[in-house]
This record gives C-alpha cells, sequence and structure tokens, in this order.
C-alpha cells in the first residue's frame, strides 16, 4: 500500500526517476555482453523520463511543491531536497535531453565499435543524475558534493577517447576551470555558512545582508557558476571539451550542463530580498558580450562542433542577458521590461535546450558518415544524408532565431524588451537590441557557412563522396527534437505556460503585473504561412527544374574537368568577416615557400586561434610558469626529501603551537 | 615501579642510538624489535593489572617483537643484503643529530602543559625521541628496508605517547592500531618487492625517475 501511494505522489516519482538515472549504466558495467548493456541502458533512460516528465509538468502546472528531508549521518545539518517550481523547471531539460542521447548512442557509440562503451554509458547515467542532483537540492554540502560528481562524469566523458592527446589536453583545462569554478563556489557556501549558521539554502527572499557582503558573493555565484555556463571571459575550457567529447555526449554537456551554471545563478539571485541595480548591470553586460564575441568567433571556426560550441556560448550570453535585463527591470520598478527579460531567458533555456543537441547529434551523424570534423573535408553531404540535412537545417534555423522555429520567439521577448521599454531614466537598455540584431547576424553567417560548406555542392573527399544516411535509432531523437523546436517556434504559448510557474517562483509580484505579448493565434498563422511559403516555393522550384537537370557538376563553372577542390571552403566563406573580427580571432596561415623552376609539393594549412587564448592566457601562463619554476624542483622525486619536508613542517608546528 | 620504567624507557633511548649508528641490517632489525619488547611490557609496569592491559602486552610483545621481525629478516634474506651502503646522511652525523633531537625532545616536554600524573615521567620525552630518531632513519637511508625501520621506531615513539591513555584506551582501538602496523609492514613489503622488480634494486632514491618531468 506505502508502495502505491508514493507511485501516486509525482515528486516521489521525479526522485524514482532520478535514482533510476543513476543507475541506468550499472547492469552495462557487470554484463559480459556490451550491447545488452548499452540497450538496458538506454531503455532505463527513456523509463525514467516517462517516470519523470509527466510528473514534472503535472507538479510545474498544477503548481505542486515538495520537499524531503533525507536521513544522512553527515555533520552538515538537516539534508533538504526540494522541488520547487524553479527547480522542477531546470529538471525537464535532463529528462529531455538525457534519454535522447541515450537512444542516440545506440547508433553513434555502440559497444561492438568502441570498447569505452561501458564506462561512457554509465558516466551518462552517472552525469544525468548529478545534474538533477543539483537542482534538487537544498543544502550546500549535498550540493557541492553532487556538483563535484557532475563534473568528474563530466570528465570520464569527454576523455572517451583518451588516446588521443589533444582529447587529454581538453580534459585536463575541463577539469582545472572546473575546479577553480568549485572553489568559488566553496567560498560561497562558506561564506553563506557564515552568515545563516547553517549549510541549507536560506529561503527565497530572506538573505538580508548588508550591500557590500550581497555584491561579493554575487561576484563568487558569478565566477562560479559563471565559468560552468561558459560565460566570457570564463569560456577558455569549452570549446575544446565540447568538441573533443564524443557528440551525444556534447549534446549532454552543452545542452543541459551549462544550463546547471544558469540555474545556479537564478538560485543564489533568489536567496536576497533586494537585488541592487548594478547586478542587472553586470548581468546583462556579460551576457551581450559573451553573445556577441562567442558567436563571432565561432563564425571563423571550421571545426563543426567547435563552431556549435561557441554558439554556445553565445546563447548562454543571451540568457544571462535576459536575467540581467530581469534585475534591470526590478531594480528600476519596471515590472513589465522585469518580466520580459525573465520570460525571455527562460524560455530561451528551454529552446537551446532543444536545439543544440539537435544540432549536435546531426553532427554527430556528420562525422559518423564523413568521418571527420573538419569543415573543410566535407560537401555534398545532403544528397547522402538527406534526413541529417533536413534536421540540420531546422536546428540552423532555430538556433539563428529565425521564424518559424523556437528561437525566434524567445529572442522576440528580449526584442521587445530591450527596445520597447527603454524608458527615460535608462535609454541605454535599447542598445541591447542592436547587439542581439548582431548577434543574430553573426549567428547566420555562421550556419549558413555550416550548412552550406558540409551539405551543399560536391564532396571533397573520398570519405565524404561514400558517406551514408545515420541509423534509425540516432535520426529518431533528433526527429522528436525537431519537432520540439517546430512546436515551440508555432505555439511558443505553449512553452511558456511552463516558464510562467517558475516566474512566479522567482518574482512572485510579477505574474501578475504582466500578460504575454504574444497573440498565440497570429503567432501560429504567421509560422504556419511561413512553412507554407517555404512548401510551395520547394515545390514550385522542383517543378521547374524537373525534367533538365544540369549534367555538370557544381561550381563547375564552364571548366572541363572541375575538381571539388575549386569550391569554396569553409574558411573562405568566412573570411571576410574574420576580417573584421581578427581581434577576437585570428587565423594562423602556415604555407610552405613554393621555389625554383619546378616546385615540388607545397601544403598550406590554416588554424584559427582565439585572441584571448593565444595572445593573453597562454603567454601569461607560460610566464607564471617561469617564475614559478622553483617549485617544481621542490618536487624532487626523492622519497627521502619529501619526509623531511614532513619533518620539517611537523618541527615549524611544535615551534609555532610554543 | 616507575623507576623500573624509567630505566627500560632509557635503555629505549639507548636502542635508538643503536640503530642510528649502525649500518648491519640485521641488527637494526633486532634493536627494534627489542625495542618493541619492552616497550610491550611498559603497560604492565605503569598500569595497575587488568586483562585489558595483559591483552595489550602479550599481543604487543608477539607482534612486534616476533611476527615483524621474522617478516623483515626473511625480507633481508631475500633481497640478498646485509649492509646499508652510502645513506645520505652518514653514521656519525646521525648519531650527532639523533643526540640532538633527543635533548631538543627533553626541553620540549618540559614545557608541555602535561596534566600533574604524567609529570616527572621519561615517557614523553622518550616518546618525541623515539619519533624523531625514526624520521631521522626515514631520512637518511637509503634501502628500502630501513625505511620500513625507520617507520616503525616512529611506530614505537606514536605507542610511548599511546602508553599514557593506555587505561582510557578501549581494547578495539589498541587492536586497530596494531593491525594498521601489520598492515603497514605488508604494504611495505610489497612496495619493496615492485621497487626491486621494477629497478632491479631496492634502493629508494631510484623511485626519482617516477616522478613528472
Amino acid at each position: 500500500m506505502l508502495f502505491f501511494d508514493m507511485m501516486r505522489d509525482p515528486a516521489s516519482l521525479v526522485l524514482c526517476a532520478i535514482a533510476l538515472a543513476g543507475c541506468s549504466g550499472l547492469p552495462g558495467l557487470v554484463l559480459r555482453d556490451g550491447t545488452l548493456g548499452q540497450r538496458l541502458a538506454s531503455v532505463a533512460a527513456l523509463l525514467s523520463s516517462l517516470l519523470a516528465l509527466p510528473s514534472l509538468l503535472y507538479l510545474l502546472l498544477g503548481g505542486g511543491e515538495a520537499s524531503f528531508l533525507l536521513n544522512w549521518n553527515l555533520p552538515f545539518g538537516p539534508c533538504e531536497v526540494a522541488l520547487d517550481p524553479l527547480s522542477v523547471f531546470f529538471l525537464i531539460p535532463i529528462f529531455l535531453v538525457f534519454p535522447a542521447g541515450s537512444l542516440y548512442a545506440l547508433g553513434y557509440w555502440p559497444a561492438a565499435s568502441h570498447s569505452s562503451q561501458r564506462s561512457v554509458t554509465f558516466f551518462y547515467g552517472l552525469l544525468a543524475c548529478a545534474m538533477a542532483l543539483v537542482v534538487v537540492s537544498r543544502n550546500g554540502a549535498l550540493f557541492m558534493m553532487s556538483w563535484e560528481i557532475m563534473a568528474l562524469s563530466g570528465y570520464f566523458l569527454l576523455v572517451a577517447e583518451h588516446g588521443e592527446s589533444e582529447v587529454r589536453g581538453a580534459g585536463t583545462v575541463y577539469l582545472v576551470a572546473s575546479h577553480l569554478g568549485g572553489a568559488a563556489l566553496l567560498f560561497l557556501f562558506a561564506s553563506l555558512f557564515m552568515i545563516t549558521g547553517g549549510f541549507g539554502f536560506p529561503a527565497a527572499g530572506s538573505l538580508a545582508v548588508g550591500a557590500g557582503l550581497a555584491g561579493a558573493l554575487f561576484w563568487l555565484a558569478l565566477a562560479g557558476f559563471g565559468s560552468k555556463a561558459g560565460l566570457m571571459p570564463l569560456h577558455l575550457w569549452l570549446p575544446s571539451a565540447h568538441a573533443n567529447a564524443p557528440s551525444h555526449v556534447s549534446a549532454l554537456l552543452s545542452g543541459v550542463m551549462l544550463k546547471i551554471g544558469v540555474y545556479g545563478i537564478l538560485r543564489v539571485i533568489s536567496f536576497f530580498p533586494e537585488r541592487p541595480l548594478w547586478w542587472g548591470g553586470v548581468l546583462t553586460v556579460a551576457g551581450l558580450a559573451s553573445a556577441v564575441m562567442g558567436i563571432c568567433v565561432a563564425s571563423a571556426q571550421k571545426d563543426i562542433k567547435r563552431l556549435l560550441a561557441y554558439s554556445s556560448i553565445e546563447n548562454l550570453g543571451i540568457i544571462c542577458a535576459g536575467i540581467g535585463m530581469f534585475l534591470l527591470g526590478q531594480g528600476t520598478g519596471n515590472q513589465r521590461l522585469a518580466f520580459l527579460g525573465l520570460a525571455g531567458a527562460l524560455f530561451h533555456v528551454l529552446n537551446h535546450v532543444i536545439f543544440k543537441p539537435l544540432l549536435f547529434f546531426c553532427a554527430g551523424s556528420v562525422m559518423h558518415a564523413a568521418g571527420t570534423r573538419d569543415l573543410d573535408r566535407m560537401g555534398g553531404l545532403a544528397r547522402r544524408l538527406p534526413y541529417t540535412a533536413f534536421f540540420t537545417l531546422c536546428g540552423a534555423v532555430a538556433i539563428c532565431g529565425l521564424p518559424p522555429f523556437n528561437g525566434f520567439a524567445s529572442e522576440m521577448l528580449l526584442y521587445l524588451g530591450f527596445f520597447g521599454e527603454a524608458r527615460a531614466g535608462q535609454p541605454f537598455v535599447a542598445l541591447g537590441a542592436p547587439v542581439l540584431a548582431l548577434v543574430g547576424g553573426v549567428a547566420v553567417i555562421s550556419f549558413v557557412k555550416l550548412y552550406g560548406i558540409a551539405f551543399l555542392g560536391e564532396p571533397r573527399t573520398a570519405e565524404a563522396a561514400g558517406a551514408h544516411e545515420a541509423a534509425g535509432t540516432m535520426l529518431a531523437p533528433i526527429a522528436v527534437l525537431a519537432c520540439l523546436a517546430l512546436t515551440g517556434g508555432l505555439f511558443p504559448q505553449l512553452f511558456l505556460a511552463l516558464v510562467q510557474p517558475a516566474i512566479r517562483g522567482l518574482a512572485p509580484d510579477l505574474a501578475h503585473a504582466a500578460v504575454l505579448p504574444i497573440a498565440p493565434v497570429w503567432f501560429a498563422l504567421a509560422g504556419g504561412s511561413v512553412i507554407c511559403l517555404a512548401a510551395i516555393l520547394f515545390l514550385f522550384l522542383n517543378a521547374k527544374t524537373k525534367g533538365r537537370t544540369a549534367a555538370a557538376s557544381t561550381w563547375g563553372c564552364g571548366y572541363l574537368r572541375p575538381s571539388p577542390r575549386i569550391q569554396y571552403t569553409g574558411s573562405s566563406f568566412g573570411a571576410f568577416f574574420s576580417s573584421l573580427s581578427g581581434s577576437l580571432i585570428r587565423t594562423r596561415i602556415t604555407v610552405g615557400q613554393v621555389a625554383g623552376l619546378t616546385p615540388a609539393a607545397v601544403r598550406l594549412s590554416y588554424h584559427p586561434e582565439e585572441t584571448l587564448l593565444h595572445r593573453v592566457v597562454l603567454p601569461v601562463l607560460n610566464v607564471l610558469g617561469i617564475g614559478c619554476a622553483f617549485v617544481r624542483r621542490l618536487q624532487h622525486g626523492e622519497v627521502q626529501i619529501y619526509i623531511l619536508y614532513i619533518f620539517v613542517t611537523l618541527m615549524l608546528l611544535l615551534l609555532w603551537v610554543h | 615501579m616507575n623507576s623500573l620504567a624509567d630505566q627500560l624507557l632509557v635503555l629505549c633511548l639507548l636502542i635508538n642510538f643503536a640503530v642510528l649508528g649502525t649500518s648491519r641490517l640485521a641488527f637494526s632489525v633486532r634493536c627494534v624489535a627489542v625495542q618493541g619488547v619492552l616497550l610491550g611490557t611498559l603497560p604492565a609496569l605503569v598500569h595497575p593489572f587488568s586483562w585489558h592491559v595483559s591483552f595489550i602486552v602479550v599481543s604487543i610483545i608477539l607482534v612486534k617483537g616476533g611476527l615483524i621481525p621474522v617478516l623483515i629478516i626473511r625480507a633481508i634474506k631475500k633481497a640478498e643484503i646485509e649492509r646499508e651502503f652510502s645513506p645520505f646522511i652518514g653514521y656519525i652525523p646521525s648519531l650527532v643529530l639523533g643526540a640532538l633531537f633527543t635533548s631538543l625532545a627533553f626541553i620540549f616536554a618540559a614545557k608541555l602543559p602535561l596534566s600533574p600524573e604524567h609529570e616527572g615521567l621519561l615517557i614523553v620525552p622518550a616518546a618525541a625521541a623515539t619519533l624523531m630518531s625514526g624520521f631521522l632513519v626515514l631520512m637518511g637511508r637509503r634501502k628500502a628496508i630501513s625505511q620500513v625501520l625507520g617507520y616503525l621506531l616512529m611506530e614505537n615513539g606514536i605507542f610511548l605517547f599511546g602508553l599514557l591513555l593506555a587505561d582510557a584506551m578501549p581494547v578495539m582501538v589498541e587492536a586497530g592500531a596494531l593491525l594498521d602496523l601489520l598492515v603497514g609492514i605488508f604494504v611495505m613489503g610489497i612496495v619493496i618487492n615492485h621497487i626491486s622488480r621494477e629497478f632491479s634494486s631496492i634502493d629508494t632514491s631510484r623511485l626519482s625517475a617516477l616522478r613528472e618531468e
């Protein structure tokens, strides 16, 4: 009876789903048959999501809250786990992307051809479980433990191909960055402990502290959570980590783990009853700067996954700017601005959770087919991977913020906020709109490049020419995500209904103050007509060219013996724009000398290099490394000398006690 | 009674010097074993009779005086080494440093805020001196077996401190400490085995090849 009562309670169902997700990879560790273990893990993932998603929707729409007190014997005070609207809202992405990625992995990372499959499957479940625990925990100690498990499982996932030194390097950088962020969080929770006298989170709006202390806590949260969310300039770990992980892992890291950083910022902000105006300013400026710089750097990339990773930085910047707008609105008493900012930010969280994994899955299929991440070695894939090409197009349109997909709906809220709500007191708020427009424009450049170079034209290599469509288990999650992206674009009020309770949880006074600025019927009609127009144009052009297909290859340009290598490359497509953003990203070109009457073959290669990393951070680290060389001499290698260190320390301590 | 205990403690201090000043490994092992037996009898002298104390005495004498020395002697025979050649700190300097540390230990013990019933006993300075001699052996010798001996000396020092509390100490804690020691010796035995297999010698200074460049 007790069991059935528990099963009727949605909150307990969510907790069961979290546990199930964590255990999903366990059978695979002990089973001899790797394929069976992987299938079991996927079934468990789907089951956990079937348990969790309806319960989450029920909790969110029904306004239910639940809190549990775990009985643990650790000296960190009562361990509370709670499901309030904000937590529930951030649990949705986890249980959306985790089963999708699990299913995708069946085709993408099969046990037969990948020896690391067992560990990847296990840590995939553990990562989902740890992220969910981070979101539900209300105790600083439990939060940090889950945070650490999350960071470490992420590390083990992204070094799946640790045979390659590039992957190992990316893993090390990720580990260092994530622990630096973790150190900031430790300071944050330690200070909270000093203030409240316990590790339990203070209730919303109950942390009344002086302005200086509140500011310090805000900066700590921004450093810790901002580095996880990949805000510039704390983003340096992100591109290489997301590019080198297996694609379904990148989808989870980029689609969900970055949002945990956003959750952290929102949670910490919710502690304070008064949120100073400058917090909003800082977040807006940081967000817009990340968005612009992230997408500019993305436009110069030639690695398909690196491009997507930089575009994640852009999207997280947009979300952060929305949160900043919310704080600005609250600080100046402009309820509508606050509402638009928060609604836009949370809506964009949901949207990014949908289209970023979609694009990473597609990128995975492309890499699977073409055998490379380099855009300049692909080409002509649309004819060979028609479904993947179509879904990539959907994702690219969505991520550029164009109608009729969901990216447009959330960015429109932010545009409305920046443009429509600039009051006499703060006219500078309006400056956000052109910045956002610039971001959208550069995003279009980047994704036209991604789609055009990879899918159109002629294949540039033999591998690209022999590419084949991905398996059904890989296409199914992609199709589901694409449908969700379209739904969000046509019927944004469905997603906004999910956002509304979370807004109520963060700022109770806002929910009544503002109404949705979108007339649902007109929005759906306009979006639908865009689709119809596109379909009509497609059919018209198709009919027009039918029967008289040109025999010459694309880019033939009248040559008799055209080679695919005379096509535009991704780098040449982006060359003009990268020349404009030269202060952010530089392309290092290495070319051999052509000499003599019969020159030998000469190679040319180019690597986009981020200025901040290669001109600022790495040189500074080098100088620091030289300066600290004497520390390395302490690491002697002689056991006896190490014992001497212990002895000297002991003696000094004894003297100090005296 | 206490005068006899103090005489035993002085003997312990002298054994420290014997270990510091000799190059023959087998002799050092025997010295440490004798020290262990002396220390094992001490609880019987400073505390009134009880089953608890007698259990401690018997088990410590068995382990420190019997089991561990036998294990080490066997390791020495197996590795076919007799002497510690060219230590980092020579024997004469070791003795001088040992004397210095012993006197420092007496000064230190005099300044410690001890409870009245422990004042005037030799236990605290002897414990500190033995501990530091152990450190000295650990720092100064190359061979892995000498490292084990240094570790044992240190443990003897710690045990002496524990004597002050033997009444208050439950049997489980005592047994746990002994088990710790035994496991420690086993681990070191395994480490020695691996060092000798990897570097075909048991010179610990070869371990510096393992450091990260």
